[in-house]
């Protein structure tokens, strides 16, 4: 491992402090969804992935698709974090003209692979891409990250049976269950629960972790490369908007604003 | 005349461009033997993608391919290539302009006993109203063979409508097809009419007819609904008494939404054929359905004389 789970564990809080940064005072920002896949995001850009911030198009990359495409704060801020753009850019985000896009938007981004947001959507996108690479006989991965409120879009369950159907091995899903969607928890909203289950029934090899545990993040991640024959879903335990202590399960900050205080009290926190 | 079956054409159109670059990949909801994708599936498995009954799937999936460096073809009837994946065709392929290309066949009324459920009055408006959607309606079989031709070397996102049953040929085989022109089928000067798709050759017979009642028509095939070049349609509505519009499509948002646009303030006269704002119907023939929702050569004369008296 050239990376150290201390030197993940810094990239990680850089990462939430840049997501508390973006959404600043006073405006709306998913702080919620993107504080869960902190850790995750952390491990796939600066352990797990290949990929050259300097050469985005890089043939031989692994992709990543976030299909939950509201929580891009995070993807931004790995790709700053990464090199993709400078960080300036992250003080622009969602200003008119800017760079950074309220949803991921390959065209003016460096470093997005396809352009998501329409919840159930990002998952078909990655099959198509895996099923792309695989046909040119590349080796590259493809990850994509789904939501649990998000995989209430039947679209999702399209691609499932596509993705096991056509044995896209290269083919890594992590399902970020937060447990919330944005107006209540899962089970009380819309239950799309038991989720080992339905996955395993649609032909998915399925592994679970504790999403904000780094070493097991690695490790799950590896071990799921073993795997041949069938995608992978790693279903990912989360607190939706994790270390942010006030927003920690909080439904309000699935889409909130944070007040002059909670900003600095989040900012003290995390540097 | 010649007749050809646009569907038949364009499977054998994307086998061939399949031969030539293997970078062509066509996606499938189960209507292969419908569409005529079966041609290319025999020969290029491994680049035919099944997608079972899922046409939102299967369209995001195309854009997954095209991101790769594929050009992906979908395909399923019209109504649910254009209907069924209207979002997947707007955000994850118009708004990135993916190198996709949706292939609505089936179109218009042309289904006939399937009835309004599987009937596409306004396939063309919606795909018309998407930011970086190009939309095209070939007239015969020759014109499907360029099109598909051309849509493959173009790069970004394409819908093209085609009709299930055999059509004469009138495009020029020497003529070389461009996206975005309108083609003058048949001289006249008296009134012109701008049709697309069957209406073509229902306008060009038409035209013959009325030469012996000494009404001389002009024909053009705006098979590019959009882009439309502007100067095309305003140079070959000039000198004439009035215009007629001719579709197998809804009045809103299709051949006549363009014509009226385009010639807002030239004062001519617009007569408008088409769907008035209503869903299709079962039928036992083709010929039936075009009647009653006066999609006819009568119906052409009767708004051609209303103009030139």
């Amino acid at each position: 491992m050239e990376i150290t789970l201390t030197e993940l564990e810094k990239k990680t809080r850089a990462l939430r402090l840049n997501i508390i940064k973006m959404i600043g005072v006073g405006q709306k920002g998913h702080l919620g969804g993107s504080c869960s896949l902190a850790e995750i995001v952390a491990v796939l850009y600066f352990y797990k992935m290949k990929h050259d911030p300097k050469n985005p198009h890089w043939e031989d990359r692994d992709r990543f698709l976030l299909s939950k495409g509201h929580a891009a704060l995070v993807q931004y801020a790995a790709l700053a974090e990464a090199g993709y753009f400078s960080k300036a850019e992250l003080e622009r985000v969602k200003c008119l003209g800017a760079m950074l896009q309220g949803h991921p938007d390959m065209l003016t981004t460096p470093g997005i692979e396809a352009n998501t947001g329409s919840l159930g959507q990002g998952l078909s996108l990655a099959c198509g891409i895996a099923a792309g690479l695989r046909l040119d006989g590349r080796k590259n991965k493809v990850y994509c990250i789904v939501g649990d409120g998000e995989i209430a879009e039947g679209q999702i369950w399209e691609a499932a049976m596509t993705a096991s159907y056509y044995k896209l091995d290269n083919l890594t899903a992590i399902l970020d269950k937060n447990g919330l969607q944005a107006t209540g928890a899962i089970t009380e909203r819309y239950n799309t629960n038991p989720l080992v289950e339905k996955w395993k029934a649609f032909g998915w090899h399925v592994a679970e972790m504790d999403g904000h545990n780094l070493k097991e993040i690695v490790e799950t991640l590896d071990q799921v490369d073993k795997i041949t024959g069938k995608p992978k879903m790693i279903i990912a335990r989360t607190v939706k908007g994790k270390g942010i202590p006030f927003a920690e399960n909080v439904v309000a900050f699935h889409n909130g604003e944070l007040t002059q205080e909670q900003f600095k009290k989040a900012c003290a926190d995390l540097a | 005349m010649k007749m050809q079956n646009p569907r038949q054409v364009y499977g054998e159109t994307l086998l061939e461009l399949g031969r030539k670059n293997k970078n062509i990949v066509v996606l499938e909801a189960d209507l292969s033997k419908s569409t005529m994708t079966c041609l290319f599936e025999k020969e290029f498995p491994e680049r035919f993608f099944e997608m079972g009954i899922g046409e939102a799937n299967m369209t995001s999936f195309a854009g997954g391919l095209s991101l790769t460096g594929k050009i992906a073809f979908t395909n399923s009837f019209a109504v649910f290539a254009s209907g069924r994946a209207y979002d997947q065709i707007r955000q994850g392929i118009s708004i990135p302009k993916l190198n996709v290309k949706i292939i609505g066949s089936s179109a218009g009324l042309s289904d006939f006993g399937d009835g309004a459920t599987h009937q596409s009055v306004e396939d063309a408006a919606i795909m018309r109203a998407i930011p970086n959607m190009t939309v095209l309606v070939p007239a015969d079989g020759i014109e499907t063979r360029k099109m598909t031709r051309k849509i493959a070397e173009y790069q970004g996102p394409v819908y093209m409508r085609i009709n299930r049953h055999d059509l004469p040929d009138l495009f020029p085989e020497d003529q070389e097809y461009e996206i975005g022109k309108s083609y003058l089928i048949r001289d006249g000067k008296d009134v012109v009419v701008f049709a697309n798709g069957i209406m073509v050759s229902k306008a060009v017979q038409t035209a013959e007819k009325l030469i012996g009642e000494g009404i001389s028509v002009r024909v053009v095939n705006v098979s590019s609904l959009k882009p439309t070049n502007e100067d095309d349609i305003k140079k070959y509505a000039s000198g004439v008494k009035g215009i007629v519009t001719a579709e197998e499509h809804s009045l809103i948002g299709g051949l006549a939404s363009v014509i009226t646009y385009i010639l807002r303030g030239s004062g001519l006269p617009i007569i408008t054929i088409g769907i008035e704002d209503d869903f299709g119907q079962s039928a036992h023939n083709y010929d039936e359905l075009l009647n009653d929702y006066k999609l006819t050569e009568d119906n052409i004369t009767v708004s051609v004389k209303k103009l030139v008296s």
